[in-house]
């Protein structure tokens, strides 16, 4: 009897403590996200349906932290991938898992990482899930802060390559970096009431794979460093970063022995209601990749942006965009963003703002003249900084104007002016230059109780040719629009209260060789309580950024079901 | 003596699960710890921002329409936030080296008021669980997590606002 009592009370005791014990075990957090796809063959815009019909998506992230220690891993299923995923993802099983320590002097982590050096242009792992992009490091990276304002970081660990039957799969080649930059405000107090502010850093990165080629004699450790320089005063800011690499013969540059080189240049000036920014790039020969016979997005150490902006209208988005150019390119942008007055005549009463931008990029300049093909430094050309060729691969020129009305009622202006090389930037199966024209009309009502609309209205139209594949004027008698000819798009948004939302779209493509109108309508429903998101969608799509429900993600061509659950914890 | 211990064990289990539910409604939730810059260069803890009050974290992109409209609608609001609440807004930009360069730029064109931490390679999105932008966090004065929602939709500012009443009002 006694010993029951006993046991009931050390039974109570025990569970008292867990109630009231205080939270010292630590916290995890993460996220997980999960998208179903049952997907028909759609023959008329050229959809298959894959042989298992259903496709499912799935990743969890837990992150452990607890006091200094830190732990973290990522569990992985594709059963299989969703259309569009690259091909080297497969299976269930752990796609990412690290230990660490950190204080305020250090920080080191064993196992998977990211990293980012400057601009990234010597390196950056990084991941992008709804692309399906992962270079994540597997290894060991220290970051130390001796002093307020100075960062030194160190790198080493083999790429992640594929994930296969559930398992990560590795480069065959090993990457090496270090990294320092000083703020010198911050890291001398001399100067840190200066008008001037600046910062410095450096960096040298080195990847080493074996040579495997009975032809070639290929350098096994390459390097590739440089510098860079932040620099701002009061309101105008001017930074750069230029990158050397070294002799680097790969399946990207036919395995010639050049050296390669990445500039980036920014110069700024901003102060309300007014900001331009300049931007000059200057890339030839700069594809780094851990495995020299890897191509398209695989085992990339570097990160080359490309010098244009992000649109988010999908007909700008997702027909004819620019992808960065590794083996070389000479770019330019620049951007003017200006706010009209609050309370002046044009301004409104809430002000207008204009957002002007350019961007374009040009085939390096290159030259042979004092190459010899016989000698047999492997070298095949020269170039300099900043050499162009008048080999035109991009350029866009558009114009956005937001203005609001009243607490109810906004509109948004937008024009673009689109050329693509398509013979380099290859999207579409046509030849030569693709120029687009776009218009869009962006209205955005808000009603009572929490309910709001959104309705957008696009049109693209593409440059005709005439029968003999000549670029002929939009209007002249048997011309042709290039490629599938033009486009038009409807999306009628609704937000009935904080939880519900449905949208409908409807993609048209006319004015193409047959005359005949191919409409694409999709419809949503979704489901938002704090960080759950539930969204259905049927119908169907084209790739490219799609933004529904005041989400942006990129997603690939379908039609069909799509289900996606995303939770944050 | 059965029936002390029976009462005894009932008891405890009620205290305990109180205690539970407790900590269920006050999850002791802290932000993440990561090292980002400011859009002066500055390097800025997310661990410890050092403000007095409770802070707002939202997670935007310059490529994000509905990011900029949810902070361009709380911009018109915030000096009467801030007067009511003492909250600071810090408005985290996503964008990664390709868009990163014209965040001072749309930030100072918009004249926003809020710490504006750049975070190119997506760490503290990552250590946040972030899926999607826009995402926001409410954190009180000790730096716990109290609510976060994933989504903008025009009147979701007010839903985040009584919940930043309502922190104050437990204070």
């Amino acid at each position: 009897m006694i010993k029951q009592t006993l046991l009931a009370l050390a039974c109570s005791i025990s569970l008292l403590g867990i109630g009231q014990e205080e939270n010292s075990g630590g916290t995890f957090t993460g996220n997980i996200e999960s998208i179903f796809q049952y997907l028909n063959e759609d023959t008329l815009i050229g959809a298959d349906q894959p042989a298992s019909k259903g496709l499912l998506n799935s990743y969890m992230n837990v992150f452990y932290t607890n006091g200094n220690f830190k732990a973290g891993l990522r569990l992985e299923s594709y059963l299989p991938r969703i259309q569009g995923y690259p091909s080297n993802f497969d299976g269930t099983g752990i796609g990412m898992r690290y230990v660490g320590y950190t204080n305020d002097f250090v920080d080191v982590t064993l196992g998977s990482f990211y990293e980012q050096f400057g601009s990234g242009l010597s390196l950056r792992a990084y991941e992008d899930r709804a692309l399906g992009y992962d270079n994540m490091l597997d290894g060991m990276k220290i970051v130390l802060r001796p002093i307020k304002g100075v960062t030194v970081k160190g790198v080493y660990g083999y790429q992640r390559f594929a994930f296969q039957e559930g398992k990560i799969v590795h480069s065959s080649g090993i990457v090496r970096g270090i990294d320092g930059e000083v703020h010198l405000n911050q890291a001398f107090p001399s100067l840190k009431k200066s008008k001037l502010d600046i910062r410095l850093g450096g960096s040298f990165v080195s990847k080493f794979q074996l040579d495997n080629n009975s032809d070639l004699i290929l350098p096994e450790n390459v390097g590739a460093y440089g510098g860079r320089l932040n620099l701002r005063y009061g309101k105008f800011t001017l930074d750069g970063e230029y990158i050397l690499k070294e002799q680097d013969p790969s399946q990207d540059n036919d395995y010639i022995y050049n050296y390669g080189h990445a500039a980036v240049f920014n110069a700024g000036y901003s102060k309300k209601g007014f900001g331009i920014i300049l931007s000059a790039k200057s890339v030839d020969n700069m594809s780094y990749r851990s495995d020299r016979t890897k191509q398209l997005q695989n085992v990339l150490i570097n990160y080359l942006p490309s010098m244009n902006k992000t649109h988010t209208y999908n007909l700008v988005t997702s027909l004819y965009p620019y992808a960065t150019q590794p083996t070389g390119e000479t770019a330019f942008q620049a951007e003017v963003l200006y706010t009209i007055k609050r309370g002046s005549k044009i301004g409104g009463k809430y002000g207008t703002s204009i957002n002007v931008n350019y961007s374009t990029a040009y085939q390096p300049g290159r030259s042979t003249s004092s190459i010899n093909p016989l000698d047999s430094t492997g070298v095949t050309y020269t170039t300099g900084l900043f050499a162009m060729s008048d080999s035109l691969y991009w350029s866009d020129f558009n114009i956005n104007i937001y203005r609001k009305f009243s607490k109810r009622f906004n509109l948004t202006l937008a024009y673009y002016n689109m050329i693509l090389n398509n013979d380099v930037a290859t999207v579409a199966k046509t030849k030569g230059l693709i120029k687009s024209n776009i218009f869009v009309v962006e209205a955005g009502f808000k009603f009572k109780k929490k309910r709001s609309m959104r309705i957008e209205l696009q049109t693209l139209l593409v440059n005709r040719r005439d029968s003999l594949d000549q670029e002929t004027s939009f209007f002249a008698e048997g011309a042709k629009p290039v490629d599938k000819g033009d486009w038009a798009t409807v999306l009628l948004e609704y937000t009935i209260n904080s939880h519900w939302f449905v949208s409908a779209m409807d993609q048209i493509n006319f004015g193409n060789y047959d005359k005949k109108a191919v409409h694409h309508p999709y419809l949503t429903v979704g489901y938002i309580q704090g960080s759950t998101r539930l969204t259905a969608s049927y119908g169907r799509q084209r790739a490219g950024l799609f933004c529904v429900g005041g989400v942006c993600r990129p997603v690939p061509a379908s039609n069909g079901l799509t289900l996606s659950f995303t939770q944050s914890f | 003596m059965k029936k002390i211990g029976l009462l005894l064990f009932v008891f405890t289990l009620v205290v305990g699960v109180n205690a539970q539910e407790k900590r269920h409604t006050l999850p002791k939730k802290k932000v993440a710890s990561v090292n980002l810059m400011d859009i002066d260069g500055n390097e800025v803890n997310t661990g410890n921002f050092g403000f007095d009050g409770p802070v707002i974290i939202s997670f935007w992109a310059t490529w994000c329409s509905p990011c900029k409209r949810e902070l361009n609608t709380i911009h018109d609001l915030y000096i009467d936030w801030q007067d009511d609440t003492g909250v600071t807004l810090v408005a985290v930009s996503i964008d990664d080296e390709r868009t990163k360069n014209s965040v001072p730029m749309y930030v100072n064109g918009k004249g926003w008021e809020y710490l504006v931490l750049l975070d190119p390679n997506g760490d503290f999105k990552r250590a946040m669980g972030v899926n999607n932008v826009p995402h926001t966090f409410l954190l009180d004065t000790d730096g716990n997590i109290v609510y976060s929602h994933n989504n903008y939709a025009p009147g979701d500012e007010d839903e985040l606002y009584e919940h930043l009443l309502e922190l104050k009002a437990e204070e």
